[in-house]
């Protein structure tokens, strides 16, 4: 797989704040892979979104992304690289209707109209919303409005969708609707979308291909998410949630009980409890 | 609160009216009120109003939706009214009391001035309750193209409009969110004397003013982020199409305007 996002000694500071948001930050993303970001509140991770997509640009250190320098010049051409999906679906609702909506990032890049109506119903379609074309934000749940988000998205063809903590305001349900879409949307374009999500969901990160684990600006951790989940104690220690069977594991483990040391998912939880008790 | 209010509010419908372009809804809104005023005989007030009540016909909502409309501004009305009536001295004097005085001439001027406002306010109610919020907009940024020879930036405003109208629901729901948050910890909203109403309002009002605030930092974000570099050189995904029932009802209007004018011109 070819390299897609390159960070190279990446730095940024907020003004008026003396500790640095991201510190020395070297990280290569390939093209195709699906990477979660995981660390606690103000360890750094919205702060990386921005800066892949010049919403903040970098005090120091170089981005590259898809062979594009991010700096002023590119500005445009990053931005059709990158679509991002944020937090809170009410806030980044554009359009009066979710067409509008969809239709807003093909508008500010002076796409023909014919083209627009026809990839609106595309996109609409991949997300599942082609019923609500017409419906205002108003009348639309988080969950719908976060998957019109993504179809705005996709509107534009990125190579990189980054989603920053969408989930984060969604009731459960929305949340394993979104994880299933953007599942979904990776297994049919493969190696043409790289996401990138940030998330403090477990469930979500497990999903991905790897995880990053970031703490106070610097990355601490990075594997397939088997290897991060399964070291409990490292995840605890940076003020990380643990994932439900590897917290059973920990309780089994406090009662006495031998648990596997590798790491499980519910569904292989379950198949070893199964196991262990037919055992008996 | 904003229950019993009409004006303003669109109504859902399919009548030969809401089919209309919206462009030539506005534009003939305005019209009419000036058409209005040419009207000054029995019989140009006579033409008007089975004009407005043909429209009103073709809107298919009935005309108690309309009288509603009518209800918060009916004070007004009887007040300048009632001060037309009472305080104009020319005419035959019917009635005097001190410099108050009841005139024919009063009695006519009162009665043409609730006319015109029943009509202006009866025809404006036509637009915005046929028309939903976004087509105003959109009308209006079409309209208001010919400012751009002044600089008066057209697009950035007509952006303004239509993001104003979409977050008007949200800050609506956010408004009751936050009262009711501030009533389950002792505000009491509604009560009291007027200064202590007023103040009532003030753990309401800073805390929707900074959510505003931060509302307007990530759609700006969001903005950006899908590629939005100010109004030039967009494309427009909503467009306005003109139909032949739009030609109708600009003629239709034309003829009306001009029998008004003839009643005027011929002193009928």
């Amino acid at each position: 797989m070819s390299e897609l996002i390159k960070l190279v000694n990446v730095s940024y500071t907020y003004p008026n704040n003396a500790v640095p948001a991201l510190k020395n930050l070297n990280l290569t993303i390939n093209q195709g892979e699906w990477v979660a970001m995981i660390g606690h509140n103000g360890s750094g991770k919205s702060t990386f979104a921005k800066l892949l997509n010049y919403l903040l640009a970098a005090d120091s250190g170089d981005i590259t992304i898809a062979g594009v320098k991010v700096e002023p010049d590119n500005l445009w051409t990053i931005r059709d690289l990158v679509g991002m999906v944020f937090q809170n679906p009410d806030n980044q609702f554009v359009g009066a209707t979710v067409a509008d909506d969809v239709a807003f990032g093909m508008e500010n890049r002076g796409i023909d109209r014919a083209t627009m109506l026809e990839r609106v119903q595309e996109v609409l379609k991949l997300v599942k919303m082609t019923d609500f074309v017409d419906r205002e934000p108003a009348r639309l749940s988080g969950g719908q409005k976060q998957r019109v988000a993504i179809a705005s998205v996709l509107a534009i063809q990125p190579q990189v969708l980054i989603l920053d903590e969408a989930t984060a305001m969604l009731d459960p349900q929305g949340r394993r609707e979104m994880i299933a879409i953007v599942r979904e949307l990776k297994a049919r374009m493969g190696a043409d979308l790289t996401v990138i999500s940030i998330t403090h969901d477990i469930e979500e990160a497990a999903s991905a291909d790897r995880v990053l684990v970031l703490d106070d600006g610097s990355l601490i951790n990075s594997g397939r998410p088997a290897e991060i989940f399964a070291d409990a104690a490292i995840l605890r220690e940076h003020g990380l949630a643990v994932p439900f069977a590897e917290e059973l594991k920990a309780q089994l483990a406090q009662r006495g009980i031998a648990v596997p040391t590798e790491y499980l998912t519910m569904e292989g939880m379950v198949a070893w409890l199964w196991q262990s008790i037919s055992k008996k | 609160m904003f229950n019993n209010m009409i004006i303003g509010r669109y109504m859902p419908g399919n009548s030969w009216i809401h089919r209309l372009d919206a462009r030539v809804k506005l534009m003939l809104s305005v019209f009419f009120v000036l058409a209005v005023f040419i009207a000054n005989s029995v019989v140009g007030y006579i033409i008007a109003i089975v004009f407005a009540a043909l429209v009103i016909q073709l809107t298919g909502l009935g005309v108690r939706v309309f009288a509603k409309g009518l209800q918060p501004l009916m004070w007004l009305m009887l007040f300048t009214v009632g001060l037309q009536i009472l305080f104009i001295k020319t005419g035959h004097v019917w009635f005097q009391w001190g410099f108050l005085s009841i005139t024919s001439d009063g009695l006519t001027n009162g009665v043409a001035i609730f006319v015109r406002f029943t009509l202006i306010i009866f025809f404006s109610t036509v637009l915005t309750l046929t028309t939903p919020p976004l087509g105003v907009a959109d009308a209006l940024e079409v309209l208001m193209q010919p400012l751009k020879v002044i600089k008066v930036p057209v697009d950035d405003l007509a952006l303004m409009v239509s993001i104003a109208l979409r977050f008007v629901p949200t800050l609506m729901d956010e408004a009751e969110t936050i009262m009711n948050a501030q009533r389950a910890r002792g505000v009491e909203f509604n009560e009291g004397s007027i200064v202590k109403r007023v103040r009532a309002y003030v753990p309401l009002l800073i805390p929707l003013f900074v959510n505003a605030i931060k509302r307007a930092i990530e759609l700006g974000d969001a903005m950006e982020a899908r590629g939005y570099r100010g109004g030039t050189q967009r494309t427009k995904y909503r467009v306005l199409t003109w139909h032949t029932q739009d030609t109708v009802a600009m003629l239709g209007f034309l003829a009306f305007a001009l029998v008004l004018i003839l009643v005027r011109v011929m002193g009928w």
